[in-house]
């Protein structure tokens, strides 16, 4: 089993969301993130889709999204050669003396603070996953409330592979 | 104009003669605007067999199949439909009506969420939300369905868009899909890469499927390999791309298929699949087509190869295209060796049968039916037994051989005959089903009579939903559930009741005659052949 992330560009249809995830819970694939947002063309909608299977697998997953009518292009956001992003949102009971050891936390991360209640801070967090989990990690100790992760969204280096919209 | 003419106008654009379908208020302004145009409508008894008689027709038209039915149930029946002519590859349009838009997601009288529920069973599908939209989006069904690996297309059409007005109809030229671009025409480096292997094969064996059906290349096939003499086996779906009696073809391959081609097949040095998806009844174990062996992938859907064996050379692209451009190069081959060793298989691995004298026997029987049948007759085989049988015993001379290899769908034999029989009315058009099948589409008879289709159709009848006991004998030690067909009607009376001619025919003896009499005139016969009901297929 390995990870993979794929990127979709796909036509901005009613229903191609439950078309792409509905392809993958039919034919039993893994989803374990999956993210959509309009591009910078209104008629195209971006989708970062982080998958797992052996070979035979996620080139079943490539070639059978690739198939669906909506889907312009997929590829394979190469870790070597991509930037790879997510957001988590995290809210921490903090009690007024526990609040500045978690602000100091956040600010070794480049965390930010969004909110402040009495009771509690909210912190946003953007970086690779890695980066997420270690922050996640020293909270440990801390009361996590709430916690909202939007999953990984990407894009590849540089200009060679990019998918022109204009055609 | 209002939406529903214009929908009517994109099917006179496409060429449509004939609409399967069964009305209902979501459908009605469709069914009103159709009376306006030359379009021959079908009123089929249940959905389900609309699509299956716009699937016969396809296969025999080469353009897609078109039905017409209501929303909510209507929409629903007609799913399995559906569902087979994807599994069997099969170009379709199939129309349904919807509640008013606004009312769409509310749960009113006769709503479903059609496009939701055929999802993974449709090429693609619409719901039309802008009566603008209706040139358009049929041009594309129509597109999409018959182009790439064909399959089925649901435009999905709420009341008041079919009643809305449209001021300007204009039927697209072109399709624009951005995203929809099926690969054709083979890659010329591969192309010259399987041309090397079959110069240095010794045993080389192309398997046909119904690709090559759907692609229309059975004549450059032929061409290919009566050229090269190499020779050819079969799946189920590509029954028909050679002549039965042809000597290149040795058999239908998979689990209920010859011996002797699957022996052929995994002796082969080089095997060239084509058209074939390398399926489980087909193949059943895909590791003994790629051991010792180079295994070519022909597929347009490039999802297929190495879907279920990895191929030593993937060749994406429609058949036709590829033997066009095989039939552009020049090289020499000697099979000679390989040929007489496949014939000497085919001589001692041929089935042999101790068919039970008290009965007619399904496969002597077959045969004389083929043999006395039209050269381009069309045979429709069902599911079950008498799927196998058909299979093994039919003789293919000039005409056609149509079944659901890939659903399986009982009942599909006598719509799907019908269809048939519309699209090609000079053509002999034969459905052979059991007694289990027959009684899944018996209500289609009063659609053959009101419509005047004369097909003809064989019952096989044992009794016994004949497959699944056969299944039960071997793996339940004869302990059999829920397979007992007591209760079936009398057909003489079921054929007297729609005004059809009736036989019966209960041993071998008169077979000739039999079978004289019921090819005889181009009518509907209903011919019941009582045949042993423990006969098994292996």
């Amino acid at each position: 089993m390995q990870k993979k992330v794929f990127q979709l560009l796909v036509d901005n249809t009613s229903g191609v969301l439950s078309r792409i995830a509905g392809l993958f819970s039919r034919r039993g694939y893994n989803i374990e993130s999956i993210t959509a947002g309009v591009t910078a063309d209104p008629r195209f909608t971006r989708i970062t889709i982080v998958t797992s299977g052996d070979d035979v697998i996620l080139e079943q997953i490539e070639k059978q999204v690739a198939k669906l009518i909506d889907v312009r292009d997929i590829k394979e956001l190469d870790p070597s050669d991509s930037v790879y992003r997510e957001l988590v949102l995290i809210k921490v009971r903090t009690s007024p003396e526990q609040r500045q050891a978690v602000i100091a936390i956040a600010d070794v991360f480049r965390a930010n603070i969004i909110d402040v209640a009495p009771e509690s801070l909210i912190i946003e967090l953007t970086g690779n996953q890695s980066k997420v989990d270690a922050f996640i990690t020293l909270l440990d100790g801390h009361e996590i409330l709430e916690l909202a992760r939007t999953g990984i969204t990407g894009l590849g280096r540089g200009v060679d592979h990019v998918t022109y919209l204009d055609d | 104009m209002i939406g529903a003419d214009a929908m009517i106008k994109c099917l006179e654009a496409e060429g449509v003669k004939v609409v399967f379908g069964y009305p209902g208020v979501a459908i009605c302004p469709f069914y009103n605007s159709i009376l306006n145009s030359n379009i021959r409508t079908v009123l089929i008894r249940t959905e389900q067999n609309a699509a299956h008689a716009a699937s016969g027709m396809a296969r025999i038209t080469g353009r897609p199949g078109v039905c017409a039915v209501t929303s909510g149930p209507g929409a629903t029946n007609v799913i399995t439909g559906i569902a087979t002519a994807f599994a069997d590859s099969i170009p379709l349009v199939c129309i349904t009506g919807q509640v008013v838009s606004e009312l769409i997601g509310s749960d009113v009288f006769q709503e479903a969420d059609i496009t939701g529920a055929v999802e993974s069973f449709v090429k693609y599908s619409y719901l039309i939300k802008d009566v603008k939209d209706i040139p358009r989006v049929f041009k594309e069904a129509f597109h999409i369905a018959n182009t790439g690996r064909k399959g089925p297309v649901l435009i999905d059409v709420p009341i008041d868009i079919q009643n809305a007005p449209l001021n300007n109809f204009a039927y697209p030229e072109e399709v624009n899909l951005r995203t929809y671009k099926p690969t054709v025409k083979g890659h010329a480096v591969q192309i010259k890469k399987v041309i090397q292997e079959l110069q240095k094969a010794k045993r080389p064996i192309i398997c046909a499927g119904g690709g090559v059906l759907l692609s229309e290349a059975e004549e450059e096939l032929r061409t290919f390999v009566e050229k090269y003499r190499i020779p050819v086996v079969s799946t189920m779906m590509g029954i028909g791309v050679m002549p039965t009696k042809h000597p290149l073809y040795y058999g239908m391959v998979g689990n209920n298929g010859r011996p002797y081609a699957n022996k052929a097949m995994n002796e082969s040095d080089l095997l060239i699949m084509v058209g074939a998806r390398v399926a489980d009844r087909a193949v059943s174990q895909p590791g003994l087509i790629t051991r010792n062996k180079v295994l070519v992938h022909i597929d347009v859907d490039p999802a297929e190869i190495g879907k279920n064996a990895g191929p030593t050379i993937p060749l994406v692209g429609d058949a036709k295209n590829i033997f066009q451009d095989f039939l552009k190069e020049e090289f020499s081959c000697d099979h000679d060796e390989w040929l007489d060793t496949l014939d000497e298989y085919r001589r001692d691995l041929e089935i042999h049968r101790n068919p039970n004298p008290d009965y007619v026997d399904p496969a002597a029987f077959i045969t004389a039916l083929s043999e006395k049948m039209q050269d381009d007759a069309i045979y429709v085989a069902d599911v079950g037994q008498n799927q196998i049988w058909s299979c093994a015993y039919h003789v293919v001379k000039k005409g056609r051989f149509l079944t659901t290899g890939g659903m399986g769908t009982m009942g599909y034999s006598i719509p799907a005959a019908m269809g048939a029989k519309l699209a090609a009315p000079e053509r002999q058009v034969i459905a052979v089903c059991g007694d289990g099948s027959f009684q899944m589409s018996m209500m289609e008879l009063a659609t053959m009579r009101q419509h005047n289709i004369p097909v003809k159709i064989i019952v096989l009848k044992n009794n016994y939903l004949g497959m699944v006991r056969e299944y039960q004998h071997y793996t339940y030690q004869d302990h059999y559930s829920v397979v007992d067909l007591s209760g079936s009607p009398d057909l003489s009376m079921i054929a007297a009741a729609y005004g059809m001619r009736f036989q019966r025919l209960e041993r071998m003896e008169h077979v000739d005659e039999a079978i004289d009499a019921f090819l005889e005139k181009d009518a509907s016969v209903l011919m019941e052949c009582v045949i042993d009901p423990m006969d098994l297929v292996k």
